[in-house]
């Protein structure tokens, strides 16, 4: 294999900017394990674009995709240039999809791409069809043969898809998938969230030691160069300039037990929406705390306080506290201690129990206790367990298989050129599969999935997915304006969710509750709505409704039962857990209790 | 507005008033001063529909004076237009007594209004706000988040939601580097060439950006550039005019998040809506505490200005001008009674709010009416259990 990249390819510049100079490891005879992973699924790829037509040898495919930066589409219009196809004649015809590739390729590829024939008869029934002319979801699928795929992809830039109809349980239960578990990493304001989670997947080498090295140089340009752990998760140019995280990041890893979807939560108090957002994608949850003196006090008076109880809120049970920074105090067993004993209170009496906390010291910056053990000569007197071993002790999440399916859209983008329209988002309930129809609310309108990546983006593409799960979804037969964040997908025909204006809801109080205007927090979702009546006080223990008197306030601590009117109509159901929020404050934590109209 | 002409007599509140509205406010105002069964007089138009004797028809528009007997008022707050509909209640050539017609109120165009039950203290205080002829403060809010931003304008009686931009923001992933600056900096250049449609540069009004985090100083850092980069002059001395704000959320009701804050209340003190949102968190508090010197709600208030507790020294009734629409001549005159009563009898001051401000909202959550007593009542609300409960709750929303 030439281990020089050719240089007189028109790439984009974007392309370029990925990689550091080619100088580097231009000597390096060997590929890198990545770069062989890329290879190795990029050939899958490009296999499948060629489809049967073409003879094509490894040799070739690698090299070209060498060439290319493992760019599939240049290099399937490349190879096709120089193989003249094997012009099928009992052979599979290459699936649709495919065809359409090529087609949309051909004015690249001169010489070959689809045949003579193809284009001409693409043309024609473009033609016939019209742009206008709607395309009939009723067509008859069998019939499509390539012709039709075109035309379906000049019509409305997306193929029909077929379901395999599949017993999506069944396969799941067949597939003896590794446990999957998704965690919400939550905290005050800079006490080592991002960057913890940068030292995780660094020592776990999900990242690469060159990126990080690249991203410590460029930390060091602004003068922020403590910051290039917490760059891995932190990409948006507001979060590096100001280094503060702004937005959930998602990233994967796995473990020998486990495949773990991270969340990494804001801390910035005016970022909570965002982090009631990725506590509501996941199953437990770290809490990072500051152990150097005053940052733990000053943590536990703000976000460190705000984030247990919306934990709790958001029926989050089981938590890792990560008692980071402990480099920052020389691994002191008695702050260890200390910051234990307060916590550990702290969590009871906000609900949680206690088998359900685990303490683990560490060290983001350093990477102490994280991947490896604590060092020896300081934290010999720490026995427990290192965090991903802590992590690694989850049970796996029970997940509702049988139930409708729920999926709440956590995020509306564009995958690609295939892929004009992508979601992504936890599967709370059912399952879903290739070629299903869904339904988006509150826009009410139907799609039809055309692809699934399971787990995060750029994985193996899967038929299906099942609860539990975090896949991207590739969208047709929708337009993106119905699309937002936080919308809810369901089945149009599976008991589908509807959407209300006015909900009964018990609440825990945090602070003052009165009739007023609040934030209505479910998940990814935000809307303004009021609080339009308190209904009743509920006991504490018995939840039972109190004795009949004209609420006019409700305390702090106390339960309550109050009427909530939401400002446009959102897809709710019981019970479904919602946080209020005014003025910057999380005043109540609710669970839905009947729902009007 | 001006007051053209007026008869109106002390003693009873009869007569009538000649106005020319000047401002898109003024509708409100009018909006406000004209209920069911009062007399309006303004200019119309009306389409006339001839019949000849062949049968076939010619119709023509003609201009003229209208006397109606007012049935409901529409008001449109985004364009400040009102519409008066009612029947005729004067005869001319081209209308017959009783025949329906809505009017379309104009600015610049006199109109005579006599009210059915007379002018009362409310009405007249309406009356004198709309005449008051200083310079009032009035400002353009932005208040946005990420993707989200809602242009408003803050004048002294209403807080007008112009528009919303909203578009979309792709999250976090990490494959589309660089695609979230992207949006961001779309959504900005959506957003400033929104907010520019509404803006007369040529004599700006102050403009507050509000927002969580970081979005409004960026979206100040971006107007900047843009003024610069362009070199567009009147946007450059728009400049100095800026400020920008903390809230948490991007929703309209956060603007009393930033109302309170002390960079604006610097810039803003004394206009109406600033002491109207200091009063009510004010309210709040007192209400958070619980100790019997707050209460809100129809039948609590009411009592308790029986009781005499809204009263010289530091007595407040705070009433949404919501209340004052009620299609109910009853209702009503009941607040109207209440009003007088604090003002005249107790010596309490009486703070009308207006529902259209951020803080006449969160008075209407309460019920439209609340107080400040001079000394603390208990369980005001426990002893009317049997007065068969909800029924003035039910007609709070009937006025909405």
């Amino acid at each position: 294999m030439s281990n020089r990249r050719v240089k007189d390819i028109a790439y984009d510049a974007d392309d370029v900017e990925d990689y550091d100079d080619d100088d580097d490891y231009a000597q390096d005879e060997e590929l890198s394990p990545e770069d062989q992973e890329q290879m190795r699924q990029g050939k899958i790829k490009v296999r499948e674009a060629l489809g049967n037509a073409y003879s094509v040898p490894d040799r070739e495919i690698e090299d070209a995709l060498w060439n290319y930066y493992y760019d599939i589409s240049k290099t399937v219009s490349y190879l096709k240039d120089q193989f003249q196809p094997v012009r099928p004649k009992q052979q599979k015809q290459p699936s649709r999809f495919d065809q359409a590739v090529a087609a949309v390729q051909a004015p690249q590829a001169k010489k070959s791409g689809p045949s003579p024939d193809d284009v001409v008869e693409q043309a024609q029934t473009k033609g016939k069809k019209g742009n206008t002319e709607k395309h009939s979801k009723k067509a008859d699928e069998s019939a499509g043969g390539a012709v039709q795929a075109v035309a379906d992809l000049s019509v409305q830039d997306a193929p029909k898809v077929k379901s395999k109809n599949l017993d999506v349980i069944a396969e799941f239960k067949k597939s003896n998938m590794k446990n999957t578990a998704s965690f919400v990493v939550v905290g005050h304001i800079d006490h080592g969230k991002s960057t913890l989670m940068g030292r995780l997947l660094l020592d776990l080498q999900v990242i690469n030691q060159r990126t990080i090295d690249k991203l410590r140089k460029e930390a060091d340009t602004i003068g922020k160069s403590s910051f290039a752990l917490a760059w891995i998760m932190d990409q948006t140019s507001d979060e590096r300039s100001r280094g503060v995280t702004v937005d959930v990041a998602t990233h994967a890893f796995e473990t020998a037990k486990t495949r773990f979807t991270i969340l990494d939560a804001p801390g910035h108090r005016d970022f909570v929406p965002n982090m009631i957002a990725g506590t509501s994608q996941a199953d437990f949850a770290i809490l990072v705390l500051d152990a150097s003196p005053d940052s733990f006090e000053s943590g536990l008076r703000g976000q460190t306080k705000e984030h247990a109880l919306l934990l709790r809120a958001l029926g989050v049970a089981r938590v890792v506290v990560a008692v980071n920074k402990m480099d920052a105090v020389a691994w002191d067993r008695a702050r260890f201690e200390d910051v234990h004993q307060q916590m550990k209170a702290f969590f009871v009496t906000a609900g949680f129990s206690a088998a359900n906390l685990t303490f683990v010291p560490c060290a983001g910056l350093t990477g102490d206790n994280i991947v490896r053990a604590a060092p020896k000569e300081t934290a010999s007197w720490y026995e427990g367990p290192t965090l991903v071993n802590a992590l690694d002790d989850a049970e796996p999440a029970e997940r509702s298989l049988e139930k409708p399916l729920r999926m709440s859209v956590a995020d509306v983008f564009r995958g690609g050129v295939t892929n004009p329209l992508s979601i992504t988002g936890r599967i709370d309930a059912g399952t879903l599969q290739v070629g299903d129809q869904i339904l988006v609310q509150p826009a009410g309108e139907t799609a039809v999935i055309k692809g699934i990546e399971a787990d995060g983006e750029g994985e193996t593409s899967a038929d299906w997915a099942v609860a539990g799960m975090l896949p991207v979804l590739h969208l047709a037969e929708i337009d993106p304006v119905h699309l937002r964040v936080g919308d809810v997908v369901c089945s149009p025909t599976n008991s589908p969710i509807r959407n209300v204006r006015a909900l009964e809801v018990k609440i825990l109080a945090f602070e003052h509750v009165l009739p007023q205007l609040v934030d209505v927090h479910r998940g990814r979702m935000h809307v303004p709505g009021r609080v339009s009546e308190l209904l009743a006080v509920l006991d504490a223990k018995t939840g039972l409704e109190g004795k009949k008197k004209k609420l006019r306030v409700v305390q702090p601590g106390s339960m309550a039962k109050v009427r909530v009117e939401l400002e446009r109509a959102l897809p709710l159901e019981i019970p479904g857990r919602l946080v209020l929020r005014a003025e910057g404050k999380t005043i109540a934590a609710g669970l839905i209790d009947a729902v009007v109209g | 507005m001006r007051l053209i002409k007026q008869s109106i007599l002390q003693r009873d509140g009869s007569g009538s008033a000649t106005l020319l509205p000047e401002d898109p406010e003024d509708m409100w105002h009018l909006y406000n001063l004209i209920r069911p069964n009062d007399l309006l007089r303004a200019s119309a138009i009306r389409r006339i529909t001839n019949e000849t004797a062949t049968g076939s028809t010619a119709s023509r528009r003609v201009t003229l004076n209208l006397l109606i007997r007012v049935k409901s008022t529409d008001f449109d707050a985004q364009a400040s237009q009102l519409h008066v509909s009612g029947q005729v209640a004067e005869e001319n050539q081209y209308v017959k007594l009783g025949g329906h017609h809505t009017l379309d109120l104009e600015l610049h165009r006199n109109l005579t209004l006599e009210k059915a039950e007379g002018w009362d203290s409310v009405a007249l205080g309406i009356l004198q706000d709309a005449l008051d002829q200083t310079k009032k403060a009035e400002m353009f809010a932005v208040v946005m988040q990420e993707g989200l931003a809602n242009i408003c304008l803050i004048t002294e009686h209403q807080t007008v939601l112009k528009t919303t931009v909203e578009t979309k923001m792709p999250g976090k992933r990490s494959n589309l580097r660089g695609e979230h600056d992207k949006a961001q900096e779309k959504f900005f250049r959506t957003t400033l060439d929104t907010l520019l449609r509404q803006i007369d540069l040529s004599d700006p009004k102050p403009l507050l950006l509000v927002s969580p985090g970081f979005t409004a100083s960026s979206f100040q850092a971006f107007i900047k550039q843009t003024a610069t980069q362009a070199n567009d002059k009147p946007l450059r001395n728009f400049l100095p005019q800026i400020l920008t704000a903390h809230a948490s959320s991007g929703h309209l009701h956060s603007l009393n998040e930033a109302l309170a804050s002390q960079a604006v209340k610097a810039r803003l003190k004394d206009t109406k809506y600033m002491r109207e949102t200091a009063l009510m968190d004010k309210l709040m508090e007192l209400i958070r505490k619980d100790d019997g010197r707050a209460w809100y709600g129809h039948r609590e208030v009411t009592k308790a200005v029986e009781k005499g507790a809204v009263g010289r020294g530091g007595g407040v009734l705070l009433i949404s001008n919501a209340l004052f629409r009620s299609h109910d001549m009853d209702t009503r005159r009941k607040w109207v009674g209440l009003v007088d009563k604090v003002r005249d009898v107790e010596g309490g001051e009486v703070r009308i709010f207006s529902s259209e401000h951020e803080s006449g909202k969160r008075l209407e959550g309460l019920g439209n009416v609340a107080a400040i007593l001079t000394f603390p009542l208990l369980n005001l609300e426990e002893d009317d259990d049997e007065g068969g409960g909800g029924g003035l709750e039910k007609g709070t929303n009937g006025v909405n």
